[in-house]
């Protein structure tokens, strides 16, 4: 067996078997999975509590208007003050009490929502709702128009619904939310910004790990220098593939798992299904109203998911994991070569991080505009593609700007490779020695041999 | 020569660390590589080890230049050595065995034998941050010679070891010595290169400024001192040896006295006795030869006084 391959095995092990590294495989698709439920579960989530609320209304003209709902309850209490319910509301069990002081049309500001508890956005919307209704009736019966009703009527039935629908290649039809789509941006840019950093960082660490253990003089006399880094570099890459396989693969056992919970039976309705099963009771209206209010908007959630190219946007994900990981691998392997302890890597760290932190900022701007120049720019920039080019995938950036931004990419870390290489040979063997980046640089010029 | 440096250099940006070096290493020698710190020692040992490469000059190892191969027949014992510390003992012998071309059982069968014959297969599965300092620098001697190296290499390789340890990597330094291998010892410690030592080269300031065999360095920078036991009068050395013997210093005891005394170029033992045999009980006598630190350090020193700190 080569000497490199021994090294990236070693690499490879003493980290899969670790306990950390089991905990982070499972908690990832943990988060995943919430993902995917939690705005289901939300959306469906409402405040289920009984609210009753008191009304004095001393103009008497709004309280019968404000109707209840479901879980607001509402109470005119005709023949009290202000000053006696706003003693004893609490205890009649009222949630809140709404005082209307004078005629509403002349004084907008003169009605108030008292309450020890923080009232809530839907008791307030409820309410104000209903009032400005009201006063849009009296303005428009104010000016004596014959048939009014019918035309209010009319004018409220008008309605529009934009869908936003994206035309496949194939001329199919699919459903794209805006708000999915930007989401998958973020969680891909994110993982991508995460994963290098986190995996560029332990390259860094083991560097420094071998220097402070001083076993770095026994291997390299037995292998290069620059076979020992780059066994390393690529040992910790395959535990970060390793990692992200884990992901997908627990990702989408969770989500199964998921959708058989939600729907009992396992039948997930996708639309494949539902044509299939056109006549069948599933399509039908009240199969379709048996449904729950969850189970609805998890079908929605995941199927604007699914209109998203997933299985594209994975390959690039690993291209660009693996490009923008080995870019600042080899950076940060020169660094760990340079430090004597992870306390003094602080300072050298932070520039080789910042074009990290700085992609994350421009790929949040280039959800607004993906096809604009700063996000064309940054995702040609190696150091900044891999987070803005996979924010970009996506909205589906042209073909030939991925085929350039992937080639300038791998020329970069290429030549990060050996740049970093020079400076790692002579690094790992100095000891005490304070550095700074024009000892680096003064390490990279010694002779090649 | 099993090993031989022919006029390597070695340039570090403003720092000359060798200077036309050259080394003459016998086989089956054991030979001690001297010098001050960073006189330069630990660069020509990474040189022939290749972990770095010479500007110029070159490495011969049993009469052909260095090869990548070679990696696989030198045992090399850095003088900055460690082991992972998270790592399984065992596993981590075995990893590095195997990086010195040693397949994964030859790796298996050769480290029983040495924890066997150290006493050590408890430690197999221990990791190393549970072992004691002395524990892992024998784990390190049994890693550096597992191979069976044909060229090991040791730098400073007593430093940190505690007596006991110290002995025992001693003996197996004379033992692999007899198995037929050939060792570069590199030390400041000047006790164990008179004690195991064949030959030395004693370089400081990147330059070669003694080498040979230990004996006849000896006998070249000897003083010709001699210490006298005897008793009797101390008087009596002056007036029967005459004015070319120099009598340095006379400790009187009860019974018996010791004398140093400088014999003058042409002096010897016998001729001493002649004179004095028929006037004073001689006890013993004995001729001194410098130790190896003194040599050291009266060679350093004039190397320095005859050159220019800077080059």
């Amino acid at each position: 067996m080569s000497k490199i391959s021994l090294i990236i095995q070693r690499e490879y092990l003493t980290r899969v078997r670790k306990k950390s590294f089991v905990v982070m495989s499972i908690i990832g698709p943990i988060l995943f999975g919430a993902m995917m439920v939690l705005p289901a579960w939300f959306s469906s989530m409402e405040d289920t509590t009984e609210k009753r609320i008191a009304i004095v209304d001393q103009t008497g003209e709004y309280a019968q208007s404000i109707t209840d709902t479901e879980f607001l309850k509402f109470d005119w209490l005709q023949n009290s003050n202000q000053k006696e319910v706003a003693s004893d509301y609490k205890e009649e069990g009222y949630y809140a009490y709404l005082f209307i002081e004078k005629d509403l049309l002349e004084h907008p500001d003169a009605v108030t929502i008292y309450s020890d508890a923080q009232i809530t956005i839907d008791v307030k919307d409820h309410i104000s709702r209903k009032l400005e209704q009201i006063l849009e009736e009296k303005k428009l019966s104010s000016y004596n128009i014959s048939g009014l009703d019918a035309i209010i009527q009319e004018v409220n039935n008008v309605r529009v619904n934009v869908k936003t629908i994206k035309l496949g290649e194939d001329g199919s039809e699919k459903e794209s939310s805006q708000f999915i789509t930007i989401m998958a941006a973020l969680v891909f840019a994110m993982l991508v910004y995460f994963f290098v950093l986190l995996y560029g960082t332990q390259v860094m660490r083991g560097v420094i790990e071998e220097k402070t253990n001083r076993i770095v003089e026994v291997i390299v006399s037995s292998v290069k220098p620059f076979q020992l880094m780059m066994g390393k570099i690529i040992g910790i890459a395959m535990v970060a593939l390793t990692q992200f396989a884990i992901w997908v693969v627990l990702t989408v056992m969770l989500y199964f798992g998921i959708s058989a919970f939600v729907f009992d039976g396992g039948k997930v309705p996708t639309r494949m299904d539902s044509q299939i099963e056109n006549v069948e009771a599933l399509n039908s209206e009240e199969a379709q109203a048996e449904l729950t209010e969850f189970q609805k908007s998890f079908t929605d959630v995941t199927s604007k998911i699914k209109a998203i190219n997933l299985v594209g946007i994975l390959f690039a994900f690993v291209f660009y994991f693996v490009g923008g990981y080995l870019l600042y691998a080899s950076l940060f392997a020169a660094l760990g070569a340079a430090l004597d302890s992870e306390a003094d890597s602080q300072q050298f760290v932070m520039p080789v991080m910042m074009p990290l932190i700085l992609s994350i900022y421009v790929a949040m701007a280039a959800f607004r505009n993906p096809a604009g120049d700063l996000a064309f720019w940054f995702s040609m920039i190696p150091f900044t593609s891999p987070i803005v080019m996979m924010a970009r995938m996506p909205f589906e950036p042209p073909i030939w700007e991925m085929l350039l931004s992937m080639a300038i990419l791998t020329g970069t870390f290429i030549f990060t490779t050996w740049f970093a290489g020079r400076i790692y040979r002579t690094g790992i063997l100095m000891y005490g020695k304070k550095v700074s980046y024009g000892e680096l640089w003064k390490w990279f010029k010694y002779s090649g041999k | 020569m099993f090993l031989e440096a022919n006029k390597v250099v070695k340039q570090y940006a403003a720092h000359l660390a060798l200077d036309h070096v050259d080394l003459q290493v016998p086989e089956g020698s054991i030979y001690g590589l001297l010098g001050p710190n960073g006189a330069g020692k630990t660069t020509l040992i990474r040189i022939i080890n290749q972990i770095t490469g010479p500007d110029a000059g070159e490495i011969l190892i049993n009469g052909h230049k260095l090869k990548p191969e070679d990696v696989h027949r030198i045992g090399y014992l850095p003088e900055e050595r460690g082991l992972y510390k998270k790592m399984k003992v065992g596993e981590q012998a075995i990893y590095l065995a195997r990086l010195k071309g040693l397949s994964r059982n030859d790796a298996i069968k050769k480290l029983k034998y040495w924890f066997e014959k150290f006493e050590i297969q408890a430690w197999w599965d221990k990791k190393v941050e549970e072992l004691s300092k002395g524990m892992q620098q024998k784990i390190q001697f049994v890693v550096t010679v597992l191979h069976e190296p044909k060229l090991l290499i040791f730098d400073e390789p007593f430093s940190g070891f505690d007596p006991i340890n110290a002995n025992i990597l001693k003996q197996e330094i004379i033992a692999q010595k007899e198995k037929g291998a050939t060792i570069l010892f590199s030390t400041h410690n000047m006790g164990s290169v008179e004690e195991i030592c064949d030959h030395i080269t004693l370089i400081n300031k990147s330059k070669t400024i003694l080498d040979g065999q230990v004996d006849d360095i000896k006998q070249e920078y000897k003083d010709n001192l001699i210490k006298l036991d005897f008793s009797g009068d101390s008087d009596i050395l002056d007036q029967y040896l005459g004015k070319d013997y120099l009598i340095q210093s006379v400790l009187q005891n009860h019974r018996m006295s010791t004398a140093m005394i400088q014999m003058p170029e042409d002096g010897t033992v016998n001729n001493m006795i002649s004179r004095l045999v028929d006037h004073v009980q001689i006890h013993g006598m004995q001729e001194l030869l410098p130790s190896m630190n003194d040599i050291f350090i009266k060679v350093v020193e004039q190397s320095n006084q005859t050159k220019p700190v800077n080059n």
